[in-house]
């Protein structure tokens, strides 16, 4: 699903963020990527997303070449990931129907399948009876769990998320990473930044360590170190 | 038929937003609506003025004084002559006591004429030419010609001031022009900078929908909608402006012309010039709100 391939990133006037990663996730799997703040891992996860360029080396979505793709077709290679921000990212002047539906109405979904598949993803984080709530009035998990709703519910083959659990107590990013596992056994491919390493642990999931802008550590089955 | 629906609901969404700022709205569209008004106001104006002039310049006359010594048989048989040229359409005699009896009638000086022997005046020859008024060369020759003719002492064209007032409607529709295109900047940039604002506001909006894979002309779509619709109803409203203003203005307009025994009326803008009108402010609208969005969208990306 993704294949990074000799990549380093530096960002103008600073140090090197990522320095030759190759690194390689399977379709359908599902991986931590872990590491001390600074050492790369939004990086990582922005890089895929084309939100930043690699300096130098080549990032493979899919099997397309995201050094290949012009700014005008990133939007398309957008809709095939589900993104999940720590802050939410989610638009507080409308209700959650609204926040959810977004990817949908971005891609020209007609209204029926809109409510169908936004009450679909709600049901899916069990949050189907706050449609209609504004999402100032919702807890942080739930908040979260809104944010997570939007980024499946246009069943992208790809979820990125980035620090999904920072503000959530124990018990509730354990609910949080259950639905990220609900979401792989489906066949989604699942990629989770996080420094939350005995809740990691606990999952029993392959885990990227991130360390100086370097792949410390890699226990994913197909890892083969350069 | 999906795309079609997604404009209209753009559109209609778009409006929706305006409606739920009605102040901030309404300001923008009056600043747009007071900037075209003034504009098509002028114009229209001197349209009406030009129409004026335009019959003015077709009654264009002739007037051929004779000498003294000409008689009445001598003058009728160079009226036959010239009622042969083709650029003269019409003569009209005024023989002695003609004239003297209209003189009396509208100059006033009936006490004064009393005191005189003989009668003072010419024979007169009106002549109303047949020449195209946009040929005012040919005009000056037929002057000439009649000039020539030895029992005319004087043939006299009432053309010098109507030539003047052209030259003065010329230099107003030029300038109207040059005002109005400095107007129609003022209300792109107007609708430019209000975009700007509304593009700031959204800036979180924009971003995640960059986010989640909108195209650039997704996003940019209710913005241009928002400025056809700020041109529309500027448009609109302008239109509305310059007819009421004509229509305060008519009344006392009547009653000058009723002094100079004319029957000419003040016309506001017509339908026609009003949809021009809301067409260009649209167009316009549209315009600034491209500027605006062409600049300060790509700004915008997700960090």
């Amino acid at each position: 699903m993704i294949h990074f391939d000799n990549v380093s990133k530096r960002y103008a006037g600073s140090h090197d963020a990522l320095k030759r990663i190759n690194l390689r996730l399977p379709k359908g799997q599902m991986a931590f990527l872990t590491g001390h703040s600074g050492a790369g891992k939004s990086t990582l996860l922005k890089l895929i997303a084309i939100i930043e360029r690699p300096t130098r080396g080549r990032i493979y979505l899919d099997g397309v070449n995201l050094n290949n793709i012009r700014n005008r077709h990133i939007p398309y290679i957008r809709r095939n990931i589900g993104i999940i921000f720590q802050n939410h990212h989610l638009l507080y002047d409308r209700p959650v129907f609204d926040n959810v539906a977004m990817p949908l109405v971005i891609q020209g979904y007609r209204h029926k399948e809109i409510q169908k598949r936004v009450r679909a993803a709600l049901n899916q984080v069990g949050l189907l009876h706050k449609e209609k709530a504004a999402p100032i009035t919702l807890s942080g998990g739930e908040q979260q769990r809104v944010g997570i709703a939007r980024a499946i519910v246009h069943k992208p083959a790809l979820l990125l998320a980035d620090e999904p659990t920072g503000n959530l107590d124990p018990d509730l990013s354990r609910d949080v990473m259950q639905l990220f596992a609900r979401f792989n056994q489906v066949g989604t491919s699942v990629l989770i930044a996080s420094h939350n390493l005995d809740l990691i642990r606990a999952m029993g999931t392959p885990v990227i360590s991130l360390q100086d802008g370097k792949v410390s550590n890699n226990t994913l089955p197909y890892y083969h170190p350069a | 038929m999906a795309w079609l629906l997604n404009h209209l609901q753009v559109t209609l969404a778009s409006l929706g937003r305006l409606y739920r700022q009605p102040i901030a709205t309404l300001m923008t569209v009056a600043v747009i609506a007071i900037a075209l008004t003034l504009p098509i106001s002028l114009y229209v104006a001197i349209n009406n003025l030009s129409q004026l002039s335009a019959h003015w310049d077709s009654s264009t006359q002739i007037s051929a004084f004779l000498y003294p010594q000409v008689n009445k048989q001598q003058a009728q048989i160079l009226v036959g002559r010239l009622r042969l040229n083709k650029d003269i359409r019409s003569v009209k005699l005024i023989d002695k006591q003609t004239g003297l009896a209209e003189f009396k009638k509208t100059s006033g000086f009936n006490d004064a004429l009393k005191f005189l022997n003989t009668n003072p005046l010419p024979i007169v020859l009106v002549i109303q030419p047949d020449i195209d008024s946009a040929q005012p060369l040919k005009t000056t020759q037929l002057l000439q010609h009649l000039q020539n003719e030895n029992q005319i002492e004087l043939a006299q064209l009432d053309i010098q001031w109507v030539k003047r007032l052209f030259a003065l409607l010329e230099i107003a529709n030029r300038s109207i022009w040059v005002l109005g295109s400095l107007l129609a900047l003022a209300v792109l940039l107007i609708v430019g900078n209000t975009i700007r604002l509304d593009i700031q506001n959204r800036r979180a909006e924009i971003e995640v929908a960059k986010l989640i894979g909108a195209s650039d002309a997704f996003i940019r779509r209710p913005f241009l909608y928002a400025g056809l619709w700020y041109g529309l109803l500027g448009g609109l409203l302008a239109g509305l402006l310059s007819s009421f203003s004509f229509m305060l203005i008519a009344p006392p307009v009547h009653r000058l012309t009723l002094l100079y025994h004319s029957s000419f009326q003040l016309s506001g803008p017509s339908l026609s010039q009003i949809l021009i009108l809301i067409s260009i402010s649209c167009l316009l609208g549209l315009g600034g709100s491209w500027l605006a969005v062409s600049r300060h969208l790509k700004d915008i990306e997700p960090v």
